[in-house]
């Protein structure tokens, strides 16, 4: 099967650092078949190494799966974890599944909005932290719980929050 | 290959004498955000100090099921539990083994918690290591397998399964055993199997801790499934949102593949089945059938309309058996112990056990599995210790987006698909979420059906129209500027959109509303003829309201 640099396309161009990247995403695609069933595997690498859903890569990925570039777009949008902006150096995930909202959540976001000006999706202007929602994070016995950088946090007091993020934030300043 | 050959090839080296003590620790999900990890390395450190390394086994096992007191840790012999127990701890422990135990760190094991479940799905959870495929094996792991491969007979399986009455656990509550004689009757040798481990419905984490704590059952149970119906290939639907799963239920195959537990001609007979992963993307809707096939296709999750159910036209058009996680759980336990086993269990319609994730206003929020027909009474005043804070009980949702919210006087009433569809609710997956008197229904409702309307997804107008001008409907009830024809535009809408939507999303999605409405009424009222919300959630500004 032809990949996009066999037939020449668009990938002259890439730097060192790109051309590792896209190895991956290559990988994930051969690894599925290079067929366009992969696409939702595909994505999922391509946010994986890159943080998020680049749209040159995405143009690339339409071109080697041979999948409309629509129909990538269409995936990509319907998909929540999937996202088209690049997120900030630090991530908060507020879990607001049905125990949780029960537990607060809703509080610990809008103590978020008010000390950092953000909402759920946005990231603040110095691109240190993004914060986001997830639908339920199965926690839901550790309510209300966050996720930040990765890291599971249960039974998050609203008001502990500022300082939490405080804490994540400043480290590498 | 027989399982006993496969046994001695994992157990290289057979250990002289059995350990004294055993210390378990929960390393699922839960505990593990407690930092149960450092515990367990905390604790296995002191073994090897005081050397005892001979004597004490320390060991990362699956979910223990009291999440509240994480992290939670099991000492055998003696079934003591001690909770919230930190690195520190450890000396103090160690010390303590076979003598009498550290009383602050204490979790009563007679406490109702422990004593009142019945455990199938979640039998050997929190003791064996779901990293390890020759723990699973040692506790009688693949022998059901083995044993139906070896009896050749398919149809038997079936019929086993069917006689059970074990009913899909993924919300709808259909007879597997017909489920699979209809793939299993569907011509065509090509056939797939799906695990729907696509754990949507908020508030609900069953799924999630099967897979973390015991990943090998759902290989076995789908194998089974795989051999009764005929198919050779298989996928696992898991949520991205579930790393941890993800990443044990790899480890699970590939160590069964290698066993030759998987992949080629198992145990060396002439039946191959494979299995891969594909993760789900958070679409709430994928937890449809038709609309999971679609993404695992690659392609947007929209649902179709059936017939062709996927037992006949499903995955590329082929006849396709989906199950859930937990129904898979329950297979191996069937084959082993017989249906009239399982058909003992439970109610007259409704067998076995199901397994619940309690949470929300409640002491003890965690898993837990009892038989079918325990009330609701025993799950939330007993097992899961009654309402903290000496608050008032006001309602327990079942279901999530698609179930409702059943009130108190309802408590008594035996848990089980026919009784919970009766007051307006559904078994579902099997959250369970329980609410106090702080909780304003008129707002869970709009919670609710602000979830419907962003998972909704666009593809038929009831669904994507109506969930948004409920939601509309009810954002103008909790904030006090509806009238009594809005109250009326609502229910009108809610039978609308439940009765000519495509699939399970749309049509359920009004239930959260019908059901506060049936029971809670007064607070609708309250919001809209007297502005204010009894429970005081809902910011109704005076101004705004007119009085209709």
């Amino acid at each position: 099967m032809l990949t996009a640099e066999k037939r020449g396309e668009t990938v002259a161009e890439v730097k060192p650092q790109e051309d590792i990247r896209w190895k991956k995403i290559e990988g994930a695609m051969r690894k599925h078949g290079n067929t366009s069933d992969a696409l939702i595997e595909t994505l999922h690498t391509v946010q994986d190494v890159y943080g998020y859903l680049d749209e040159k890569v995405l143009h690339k990925v339409a071109v080697a799966l041979r999948v409309p570039l629509s129909s990538v777009y269409g995936v990509a949008t319907f998909y929540h974890i999937f996202t088209l902006k690049p997120k900030g150096l630090h991530t908060c995930v507020v879990c607001m599944g049905t125990a949780c909202y029960i537990k607060g959540a809703q509080a610990v976001l809008d103590l978020i909005e008010k000390e950092y000006g953000i909402k759920p999706g946005e990231t603040t202007e110095d691109g240190k932290l993004s914060v986001l929602t997830a639908r339920c994070l199965g926690s839901c016995s550790l309510a209300p719980a966050v996720v930040i950088d990765g890291e599971i946090i249960g039974k998050m007091a609203p008001e502990k929050i500022f300082e939490k993020l405080q804490g994540v934030v400043n480290h590498d300043s | 290959m027989t399982l006993d050959e496969i046994r001695k090839n994992l157990y290289t080296e057979e250990k002289e004498k059995p350990f004294l003590h055993h210390i378990y620790i929960c390393v699922a999900a839960g505990c593990l955000s407690f930092h149960s990890d450092k515990v367990l390395k905390a604790l296995a450190a002191e073994v090897e100090k005081q050397g005892l390394s001979e004597e004490v086994e320390v060991k990362g096992v699956g979910c223990l099921g009291l999440c509240t007191e994480a992290p939670l840790i099991l000492i055998e012999p003696g079934t003591i539990y001690y909770r919230a127990v930190q690195p520190e701890d450890a000396p103090e422990i160690i010390a303590a083994l076979g003598k009498k135990p550290v009383a602050r760190l204490l979790s009563p094991s007679d406490q109702p918690f422990f004593a009142m479940q019945k455990k199938i799905v979640l039998e050997n959870s929190g003791l064996i290591d779901p990293e390890k495929i020759e723990d699973y094996i040692s506790v009688g792991g693949y022998s059901a397998l083995f044993n139906v491969i070896s009896s050749g007979n398919s149809a038997e399986v079936i019929e086993t399964i069917s006689k059970s009455g074990l009913k899909g656990r993924g919300g709808a509550g259909y007879p597997t055993g017909l489920k699979w004689s209809t793939v299993a009757k569907a011509p065509g040798n090509e056939k797939y199997l799906i695990c729907n481990a696509d754990e949507g419905d908020p508030g609900a984490f069953m799924d999630r801790s099967v897979l973390e704590s015991n990943p090998h059952k759902i290989l076995e149970g789908m194998a089974i499934a795989a051999y009764a119906v005929g198919a050779k290939h298989g996928y696992i639907y898991v949520r991205a949102e579930y790393p941890l799963a993800v990443k044990r239920l790899r480890t699970a195959i590939k160590q069964a593949e290698n066993s030759g537990i998987l992949g080629n001609r198992i145990f060396g007979t002439n039946f191959s089945f494979t299995l891969d992963i594909r993760l789900g993307a958070g679409a709430f809707v994928c937890g449809e059938e038709t609309a999971l096939i679609a993404s695992i296709e690659g392609k947007r999750g929209s649902p179709r309309s059936r017939p062709p159910y996927p037992a006949e036209s499903g995955l590329w058009g082929k006849p396709t058996l989906i199950n859930n996680v937990e129904t898979f759980a329950n297979i191996s336990a069937i084959m082993q112990n017989g249906w009239e086993w399982f058909a003992s269990i439970g109610t007259e319609k409704s067998k076995g056990t199901k397994v619940f994730a309690l949470a929300g206003r409640v002491r003890n929020t965690g898993l837990i599995e009892v038989p079918m027909g325990t009330t609701l009474r025993a799950i939330i005043f007993d097992i899961g210790g009654g309402i903290p804070d000496d608050r008032k009980f006001k309602a327990v949702q079942t279901g999530g987006p698609s179930g409702g919210c059943i009130p108190e006087q309802y408590l008594d009433m035996q848990v089980d698909y026919e009784s919970l569809a009766k007051v307006g609710s559904i078994m579902g997956s099997g959250g369970m979420i329980v609410m106090d008197e702080t909780s304003c229904m008129v707002d869970v409702a709009k919670f609710f059906m602000e979830f419907c309307m962003t998972e909704s997804c666009g593809k038929c107008v009831p669904c994507r129209v109506g969930t948004v001008q409920m939601h509309a409907l009810l954002e103008k009830i909790t904030s006090g500027s509806a009238s009594m024809e809005d109250l009326e535009k609502l229910e009108e809408l809610c039978d609308l959109v439940k009765n000519t939507s495509l699939c399970g999303l749309g049509q359920t999605s009004p239930n959260p509303v019908l059901s506060t409405l049936r029971y809670f009424r007064h607070e609708y009222l309250a919001h809209i003829q007297e502005k204010r919300c009894p429970a005081g959630v809902c910011k109704i500004s005076q101004k705004k309201g007119v009085h209709p």
